[in-house]
């Protein structure tokens, strides 16, 4: 098998694990309490999280491009109580012409 | 599923454009162009595909390449978690229904601390069209629109996920965990290899674990 269809399978296989591991294992098994409550808080932590290493990460280092100006850009969007589509919209308009300024 | 399908719409634009970057890279790195197609409808998770495929093209070894792709994954059991008590019937069906989980089709589907099914289906599906379709268009058209930077399109994804975090700070706990996961995520982006501080930001989740205080 090359080298390519090795990587192919290997990584599709332990990602398909990954997905599947508490769906299969734990079932619609209803969690105990304290389990739920921090399964509960996983959405925020993560998001909050996602939101910081796809705004200023770059590999492993830490940079201000034009995605910062466009990430502000959906906050205040935001804070104005903007749709999605707006927020998600002013975004990549922003980070666009930061981009072409610079 | 349709309400699913029809909020993921703009954010399935830019996996397709973000897709085809995908194509055009794995063409360069020399995976041909049925692996890469193979590779977006199967393993479905944009930086790790990337991960693999850059470590690839830099001559690494496989082991070494997907240990990447493996590491920047490994937040799914943390997605998974949060996703099983949706998904029903027998466990062929519930593996099945969890491969359409990405970052942005389980943070789209949030319902009041619970993941909605149908709209996880609904976003899942869309997605994983858009970016095999974009992989497709990378592999054999080359780039049609050029670097998805140009476009913002980058810039998307955190806001997306900025979106539906301000959505789930509706209590102490979750404002708490949510500024915890920052700061974990913030902190370790220089010293971690990638991944990981995602996944060690689930770890902010145990302050939910704090008794509840009185209103």
């Amino acid at each position: 098998m090359s080298t390519t269809w090795l990587i192919v399978l290997l990584v599709g296989a332990a990602t398909a694990a990954l997905k599947g591991l508490a769906p299969v294992l734990l079932g619609e098994r209803e969690l105990p309490r304290p389990v739920a409550r921090v399964s509960g808080a996983l959405a925020p932590a993560l998001l909050a999280a996602l939101v910081v290493v796809q705004t200023v990460g770059d590999g492993q280092a830490l940079t201000l491009d034009p995605r910062v100006a466009g990430v502000a850009a959906a906050a205040v969007a935001l804070l104005l109580r903007a749709p999605l589509l707006v927020v998600l919209a002013s975004s990549a308009g922003i980070a666009a012409a930061v981009n072409a300024l610079t | 599923m349709a309400a699913g399908a029809r909020d993921v719409a703009p954010i399935a634009l830019a996996a397709a454009v973000i897709g085809m970057s995908f194509g055009i890279l794995a063409r360069d790195a020399g995976m041909g162009v049925v692996a890469p197609i193979v590779m977006s409808l199967t393993t479905f998770a944009g930086s790790a595909q990337m991960a693999a495929v850059t470590v690839m093209d830099d001559g690494g070894a496989v082991a070494a390449a997907a240990a990447a792709a493996i590491l920047l994954n490994l937040r799914y059991v943390a997605i998974g978690i949060s996703v099983a008590p949706s998904l029903h019937g027998r466990r062929v069906r519930r593996l099945a229904e969890s491969q359409l989980a990405t970052d942005e089709s389980w943070a789209i589907s949030q319902d009041r601390g619970r993941v909605d099914r149908q709209r996880l289906i609904g976003a899942g599906l869309v997605l994983l069209v858009a970016w095999t379709t974009g992989t497709v268009a990378g592999v054999f058209g080359g780039s049609v629109v050029g670097d998805p930077a140009t476009y913002g399109f980058d810039a998307m994804f955190p806001a997306l996920f900025l979106a539906l975090l301000v959505g789930q700070l509706g209590d102490g706990r979750a404002r708490a965990a949510a500024l915890a996961g920052a700061l974990i995520a913030l902190g370790l982006t220089p010293v971690a290899p990638p991944g990981v501080p995602i996944v060690a930001a689930a770890a902010a989740a145990l302050v939910a674990l704090r008794p509840e205080r009185p209103a």
